[in-house]
């Protein structure tokens, strides 16, 4: 039972930024009709903007320590980071402590931008082309992307700790009634679930209580009457396409904890938020958040020991062969809708 | 009205005995001088360095090809030299090799066999390498030694540490000075047992190719030797990023050792799931859990931060030896002194195995009086020399392994700085970690004969 519910734990926060990813994708597709291979990508650019704002927080200034040497015997260069020279030691170690929860707020508008130069730039000439092109000039957009930052970054991953007070872990066991030590789950990971499920709820609250959130699903629904209508959808849209490399983004920066960020991140996590996409339902964004966490906690389960056992290498594959077995039995996936990808 | 004297039949004869006739001395020429693939023939020779220039170990690779360019520039008489003065054998002058300068060409193994074997046919095909050295994984370095036993040179291994490579897929064309899976286990199992009793039960994550299986093995054997028990041993997927699903059977399976058998990211992601899943401060079975790491590197403890202090595995070399275990570990000053002067920061144990390698074989090149690959090998093989800054050290015969000292290290609990993350907790020395050519985990392969190609 114990390890049943540890999986199942386990498996949320995975689903979680499967679930955010392929939000995003759905997003994009449903409103744009585009298939964006470089989804991932954005996800990975979210996590180094956690990484990039602690390089610039602990930016620094060298002084040269004389009583110290360095590792050739000179004297010994010490950094001193500019952050704790303006606000004390205290307050700047606290700074830069909090780096990851501040970094959303640094990504959220460079992901809006960087959506938009991509939407604008690159994608909207893609519009009336065959989905096989844009998904061509879309991966590849993703592996210019990824090149770039291991250009800058590195190719090694870029370890990124959550602030302090996160970093234990929770007995959860004790809260259930269990022995201690028996279900642990880390702190951060809670809150990354918690975080997930705060923007899928603010996603959905935008799209469903705001004017601008109800043209967005009409033009969803039906582009050529809304635009008919005399509202200028493919705006609308353009900044849906800015929100869902948020959403992309935001996934990112608050995954940077959990694993430190490398560069090629995002396509770890891209083919498996297709198969979400596809399971939950083409369009379907409620099936993205369902299919999302649900393969979270399949895949987790999958990896138990005595499930490996009965089925060796089921870990690798049982993702792609539940998405086989919905298909086979619905095949417009979970929740997905009649004519999505259909004409 | 002219007649010319030409017939078509005529005009072929006389061209296929003319082309034959010029073309005689040529065949002799080649015959003559290239009794071996690439014999340089001007006043230069050019060493491949094949190396991981992109995906996840180019970190590495370009470590490796920074002490490779010093290795040239050193050889060619530029710089300070580097180990050419503390090497033991003194014959090389930096006047090249043989009196030839010494040139270089660069390939891209993207830690991936097939890529890695296309680059090192490339240079030695298309830009005459006479030598290839480098690489970043055991997969890489089996696939690339094979290719240069069937071409004809000489290939000089960079970090690899599967026992494979000088076990069942060793080659006579091929050297290995790195150390080995089997090495780890043996200086890693007494420091484990002073450190945490002969009572423990170890649960092992293993990376699912060949460096991963025999590191297992051999931890496995080593410490069950000590008395230890092993609980499990998990098969996860190359490609993993989120090890949790792994690390979360862990708590309860009575286990109180973990033991990863990752390298590079994996390692780092799974250490960092393991950190944050409470297992450091568990307790089971009455005592603190442990993780052990029986392959360490720099770059890795660099990656995992703070999560790696404490934290117990085995390395090639470092360069703090010399400093804090004294004049046996000669070289590694001199090196550190030169690399650092260059680069701004110490060298790696990659670094440090390529730079080795490149000086070794040039050496071996020296004393031969020759480029031939058969030449080398028997200058090689049973080879005995210091100064290179792991200690006396063995090339043996047998299998091309090279025996010397095993560092066990942890990860350091205050680093004074970014350069200080792994201190040395012990030297093994050679003996200790010696076994026999025969031994079954390195049993099943054959060395062959030294193939001079062309």
């Amino acid at each position: 039972m114990d390890a049943i519910i540890l999986q199942i734990l386990n498996g949320l926060d995975k689903g979680s930024a499967y679930a955010l990813i392929a939000l995003g994708l759905t997003l994009i597709f449903g409103t744009l009709g585009v298939v964006n291979f470089a989804h991932g990508a954005l996800f990975m650019i979210g996590a180094f903007c956690a990484v990039t704002l602690n390089k610039i927080l602990t930016l620094g200034y060298i002084t040269i320590d004389e009583t110290q040497k360095d590792f050739l015997g000179n004297p010994l260069k010490v950094e001193n980071t500019y952050v704790e020279t303006w606000f004390g030691p205290e307050l700047g170690a606290a700074i830069i402590d909090w780096s990851v929860p501040l970094a959303i707020l640094f990504a959220i508008p460079v992901m809006v931008a960087i959506g938009f130069i991509m939407e604008r730039g690159l994608i909207k000439h893609f519009y009336n082309r065959p989905h096989a092109d844009q998904i061509l000039v879309t991966f590849g957009l993703a592996i210019v992307l990824q090149e770039i930052i291991k250009y800058f970054y590195g190719a090694n991953p870029i370890p990124t700790g959550a602030p302090e007070v996160f970093r234990g872990s929770l007995d959860f066991g004790v809260l259930l009634g269990f022995d201690p030590n028996v279900i642990i789950y880390p702190y951060w990971r809670l809150v990354y679930f918690l975080f997930a499920a705060a923007i899928i709820g603010a996603v959905f609250a935008f799209l469903q209580f705001t004017t601008f959130g109800m043209v967005v699903r009409a033009g969803m629904a039906d582009r050529e009457t809304v635009g008919l209508l005399g509202i200028n959808i493919d705006r609308r849209f353009t900044i849906m396409f800015g929100i869902a490399a948020a959403v992309a983004g935001l996934a990112g920066v608050m995954y940077a904890p959990i694993n430190s960020p490398n560069y090629h991140m995002g396509m770890d996590f891209l083919v498996l938020s297709f198969v979400v996409v596809v399971v939950g339902g083409m369009g379907s964004l409620p099936g993205a958040v369902l299919a999302g966490f649900l393969l979270g906690i399949l895949e987790s389960f999958a990896s138990m020991n005595e499930v490996k056992s009965l089925l060796p290498g089921i870990d690798q594959i049982i993702i792609y062969l539940v998405a086989i077995i919905i298909l086979l039995t619905r095949p417009r996936g979970l929740m997905g809708r009649k004519g999505v990808m259909e004409e | 009205m002219s007649k010319s004297n030409f017939t078509r039949r005529g005009l072929l004869k006389t061209g296929a005995v003319g082309s034959a006739g010029i073309a005689l001395p040529t065949i002799f020429t080649a015959g003559s001088a290239s009794a071996f693939t690439n014999a340089p023939t001007g006043g230069s020779v050019t060493l491949g360095f094949n190396v991981p220039q992109t995906g996840p170990y180019a970190d590495e690779g370009a470590d490796e090809l920074r002490a490779y360019e010093l290795a040239v520039e050193h050889l060619n008489g530029g710089g300070d030299g580097g180990m050419l003065s503390t090497f033991s054998s003194k014959v090389l002058d930096g006047t090249g090799i043989l009196g030839k300068k010494v040139e270089f060409v660069t390939g891209d193994t993207q830690t991936k066999s097939d890529a890695a074997r296309a680059s090192a046919k490339s240079m030695i095909e298309k830009d005459g390498a006479v030598m290839i050295t480098g690489g970043s994984s055991s997969g890489v370095a089996v696939a690339v030694q094979g290719l240069c036993q069937e071409a004809g040179v000489i290939f000089m291994a960079g970090l690899t540490h599967s026992n494979d490579t000088t076990g069942k897929d060793k080659k006579a064309n091929g050297f290995r000075h790195f150390f080995n899976a089997y090495m780890s286990g043996a200086a890693l199992a007494p420091v484990l047992r002073s450190l945490y009793g002969d009572d423990r039960r170890a649960y092992h994550l293993t990376a699912d190719y060949t460096w991963g299986w025999t590191q297992q093995e051999s931890i496995q054997a080593a410490t069950e030797a000590l008395g230890w028990e092993t609980v499990e041993n998990v098969l996860t997927p190359l490609a993993a990023t989120d090890f949790s699903s792994y690390i979360a059977p862990v708590l309860n399976s009575g286990a109180d050792v973990l033991v990863l058998n990752h390298y590079g990211g994996n390692m780092v992601n799974s250490l960092t799931n393991a950190v944050q899943f409470g297992l450091r401060e568990k307790q089971v079975n009455g005592k603190n859990f442990e993780i052990v790491v029986p392959l360490y590197s720099e770059l890795m403890a660099k990656g995992a931060g703070a999560n790696i202090k404490g934290i117990v595995g085995s390395q090639n070399w470092d360069w703090k030896l010399e400093n804090q275990m004294g004049s046996r570990y000669t070289g590694t000053n001199a090196f550190v002194k030169s690399f650092g002067e260059k680069y701004g920061f110490p060298p790696s144990q990659a670094a440090q195995t390529c730079y080795a390698q490149a000086l070794l074989y040039a050496d071996a090149v020296t004393r031969a009086g020759s480029f031939d690959p058969c030449a080398v090998v028997e200058a090689l093989e049973g080879f005995e020399f210091d100064g290179l800054g792991n200690g006396p050290t063995l090339y043996r015969a047998d299998d091309h392994q090279c025996f010397k000292d095993v560092l066990v290290v942890r990860g350091a609990e205050n680093p004074s700085n970014e350069f200080d993350l792994v201190e040395i907790v012990e030297v093994t020395p050679a003996e200790q970690v010696t076994y026999a050519p025969d031994h079954p985990m390195f049993a099943g392969g054959d060395l062959g004969s030294c193939n001079p190609g062309a």
